[in-house]
């Protein structure tokens, strides 16, 4: 896992990206879903261009319900971007390095 | 924009076919650029696991060898960049190569884009779209514990699904268009033998409603002509696969009535020095295994096409 991104379980997530001062993308995932897996890499190159910007967060939803079934999560990946607590943004599926970039900084 | 130097032969898609044709065409002294929207591998990235490619016994990770096609392209000298090509179009005898940032030449193209799931179109399928309606049950179908989903499609892809969501759902509702599955038969067997799995034969989905989510989709049968709604948690789509031709724009290229662009034996079109390779094109097989052998046959096919015009 990158330095630049950071695990959230149910027991920090309103501390890590609730609470958080600036936006925070948390991507909810699973270790069976290959669409997932293709976008690890990407978020691990984001996380680092957008270091200071943009905190990136990683949800387990397997291990994780609690905050998955709170945010309406169904589908797998999906990404919310949250600022000042409020889900802000949902995207669902993968997507590209450059595609995502687009959908966060009209969030910034 | 920026103008970069010619390329010899420019790739469109990093799957198993553009890598392939990159890494021949390497190896031929061709200065060559593969192009990718998104991820090297393409849709055999999305797989867990590739199990039938020879020479792997024990099966490889989708995204494993993805990587691997990428680094052996490199090897060979091929370039390799992250972008969305737009367009493509033909200037004198070259070709020009639109991406949102760059414009690239060169003297032919390798069309190996692949195809995309297709949508159905219905109302609901978009708002809905992780909020109960998936495109893959292997990532979702954990969500619907003891809950009723409906899969439409009639093809192998949606069968295996089906079978494969009834781990986790209550009751599973296949609805195919036709009075009979396209599925290989004993994906048909499989099917019929599980208790939970209810068939919807001769049935089309007109829509999907719910609040928030998904909560029913309306079902027509085509051989009463009734409508009926069926409350479920989930919409599951196989409808089969579209291929990605739009940054072909409209070259006069002949395509079959699914899209599929027609090819030659050696993967030539009707446009000299544009050859394709893959999924994209109209071929009985889409494996990973029919991929690599057309990029090698385009990227084999392209250098003698460039020999012959020096």
């Amino acid at each position: 896992m990158s330095k630049h991104i950071v695990n959230v379980s149910d027991a920090d997530f309103e501390e890590e990206v609730l609470k958080a001062s600036g936006p925070v993308l948390v991507d909810f995932w699973a270790p069976w879903c290959g669409p997932c897996k293709m976008l690890g890499p990407v978020l691990e190159e984001l996380a680092e261009d957008l270091a200071g910007r943009v905190k990136v967060a990683k949800v387990n939803v397997d291990e994780n319900k609690e905050s998955a079934g709170r945010f309406g999560v169904m589908s797998i990946p999906t990404m919310i971007i949250f600022k000042g607590g409020k889900d802000a943004a949902t995207l669902v599926g993968f997507m590209s390095k450059e595609q995502l970039k687009e959908k966060i900084e009209e969030q910034l | 924009m920026a103008q970069k130097d010619p390329y010899d032969i420019i790739i469109v898609g990093g799957g198993p076919a553009g890598y392939t044709a990159a890494q021949y065409a390497a190896r031929a002294e061709k200065k060559v650029l593969v192009l990718e929207k998104m991820l090297s591998g393409g849709q055999i990235a999305s797989s867990e696991m590739l199990e039938n490619y020879p020479g792997f016994p024990e099966g490889i990770g989708g995204i494993e060898f993805g990587q691997l096609l990428e680094k052996q392209a490199r090897r060979f000298g091929a370039q390799i960049s992250m972008e969305e090509v737009q367009g493509v179009s033909l200037t004198g005898g070259s070709f020009k190569v639109q991406t949102k940032k760059n414009t690239y030449t060169s003297g032919a193209i390798i069309a190996a884009a692949g195809v995309n799931p297709r949508y159905l179109g219905v109302p609901g399928e978009e708002e809905f779209r992780g909020r109960g309606v998936s495109y893959c049950a292997t990532c979702d179908g954990a969500f619907f514990r003891d809950k009723d989903v409906v899969v439409v499609g009639g093809g192998d892809a949606a069968l295996e699904e089906a079978v494969y969501l009834t781990r986790f759902a209550r009751k599973v509702a296949l609805v195919h268009r036709r009075d009979r599955f396209r599925a290989v038969k004993y994906l048909q067997e499989k099917a019929y033998a599980n208790e939970k799995v209810t068939l919807y034969l001769s049935h089309i989905l007109l829509e999907i409603g719910g609040q928030n989510k998904v909560e029913r989709v309306v079902l027509k049968d085509l051989a009463r002509g009734e409508e009926k709604v069926v409350p479920t948690d989930g919409v599951f789509f196989y409808v089969g696969n579209n291929p990605n031709t739009s940054f072909l724009g409209d070259l006069p290229l002949k395509k079959n009535s699914g899209g599929f662009l027609e090819a030659g034996d050696n993967m030539e079109t009707d446009i000299p020095g544009l050859f394709v390779a893959g999924d994209i094109r109209v071929t009985p097989l889409r494996q990973v295994v029919t991929a690599v052998s057309d990029g090698a046959v385009a990227a084999v096919s392209a250098v003698k096409y460039l020999e012959e015009g020096e």
